[in-house]
């Protein structure tokens, strides 16, 4: 266990201090700060569009770094070394989507405020939109460590992942955004229930995309 | 003898080649293996499946102990200092702080502790992969062409370190195309398993 959080810190560090922190919350702010020129300066239209514009952003944002997740250590011999030293690819899978989901979730959660602000969202419809992603990260994390592992051999690798990945997101789209309709209650059951499923599938999806790369 | 490392019949498969078969060795406390042959001979495969990285095509490979592994990536991050690279090693082996310090003067880089792994040369970042074997305390070494980039002096420190190990009970499975002069070193010529 010790050494499986001495991989999470050291994951978290690396996020943190080479910038791929950075990447994707400065992604979501631009994407809230460019829409409103895009559609204008209409208050009521940004307000019912933004949020949905927001989990579109936050989506993305969560794929943007996949290309630092995975691939860097199995170049480096990283992941080789875990593997001989015993660690189940399984669990190194469920410490780098731990990290993945603190690294760039907690930003975001930060960075949604001045989005939210941008895109006239008033106090509930932030309360609605940061519960939702709250939920929706450690799914996100999931499938960007996933995406990852799956492209950590490919040339180009992190376009393909995104496009590998991205179906298997939009139920949380959907749900997410559909949390923002105050006739959507079940949404946000559903945006759990599509969380829950992908956070613990994804440890063993990408567990085995790792043990692949070694083939 | 106590065995730690048994490999019984092991056949190895990459892509569509055959690369070696019916291979089997084994490998005693104090003992040492060197893998010899041209390049393509399966030097290589053969450290990695005994390292559990590859499954054998066929037979079957049995560790008794923890292993540590050198090949041709130093698993070292970059951005860090040596020394901290190495500790975080050392935290993922729950090895202490003065093991990872012994393992930096035997291979002679406490002068390079600080310096980050990014700047180190070849033969440097090559003594501190020996190092992070070193300070793993792990009983059996698998080293996969251990003194490329190096120096005499290095490969002497080298050679001082395996022989330590195996005096303290350690084993070595060593893939060279040299013998890198190891004194008592029992040899596989991996040419015979194509």
């Amino acid at each position: 266990m010790t050494a499986l959080i001495a991989l999470f810190w050291r994951d978290l560090r690396r996020a943190w201090g080479s910038g791929a922190l950075w990447l994707p919350v400065v992604f979501f702010l631009l994407v809230a700060t460019a829409f409103p020129f895009a559609v204008g300066p209409d208050a009521p239209l940004l307000a019912r569009t933004g949020g949905g514009m927001m989990w579109v952003a936050a989506l993305l944002a969560a794929l943007l770094p996949i290309d630092r997740l995975v691939r860097p250590d199995r170049e480096a011999g990283v992941l080789d070394q875990l593997a001989v030293r015993g660690f189940a690819d399984e669990a190194v899978a469920a410490v780098k989507i731990a990290a993945h989901a603190i690294g760039f979730g907690l930003p975001l959660l930060v960075a949604l405020l001045p989005a939210a602000a941008l895109l006239a969202q008033d106090a509930t419809r932030v309360q609605t939109l940061a519960t939702g992603l709250a939920v929706a990260i450690p799914a996100l994390a999931s499938l960007a460590v996933l995406s990852a592992a799956l492209t950590a051999n490919l040339k180009g690798g992190s376009a393909i992942g995104g496009l590998l990945v991205l179906p298997l997101a939009v139920p949380m789209l959907i749900f997410g955004a559909g949390m923002l309709d105050p006739s959507g209650r079940g949404a946000m059951k559903l945006l759990g229930a599509a969380s829950l499923l992908l956070t613990v599938i994804g440890p063993f999806a990408a567990g085995a995309a790792l043990r692949g790369l070694r083939e | 003898m106590t065995e730690l490392l048994r490999l019984d019949g092991v056949a190895c498969i990459r892509g569509d080649r055959l690369v070696f078969e019916g291979l089997s060795l084994a490998l005693g406390r104090g003992e040492a293996l060197w893998l010899r042959g041209p390049n393509g001979a399966g030097k290589s495969s053969l450290i990695r499946l005994a390292a559990g990285l590859l499954r054998p095509a066929a037979g079957t490979v049995t560790r008794r102990e923890r292993i540590a592994l050198i090949d041709e990536a130093a698993a070292l991050d970059t951005e860090l200092p040596l020394r901290k690279a190495l500790d975080f090693w050392a935290r993922v082996d729950t090895v202490d702080g003065p093991a990872v310090t012994r393992a930096m003067d035997d291979m002679a880089l406490a002068s390079l502790a600080e310096v980050p792994v990014s700047m180190l040369s070849t033969g440097q970042r090559k003594r501190a992969a020996m190092a992070r074997v070193i300070a793993s305390c792990a009983p059996i070494w698998l080293l996969d062409e251990p003194a490329n980039g190096m120096d005499d002096a290095a490969q002497a420190r080298l050679v001082a370190g395996i022989a330590k190990h195996r005096a303290n009970g350690g084993a070595v499975l060593l893939a060279s195309h040299f013998a890198l002069g190891i004194s008592d070193l029992a040899e596989i010529d991996m040419g015979a398993f194509v």
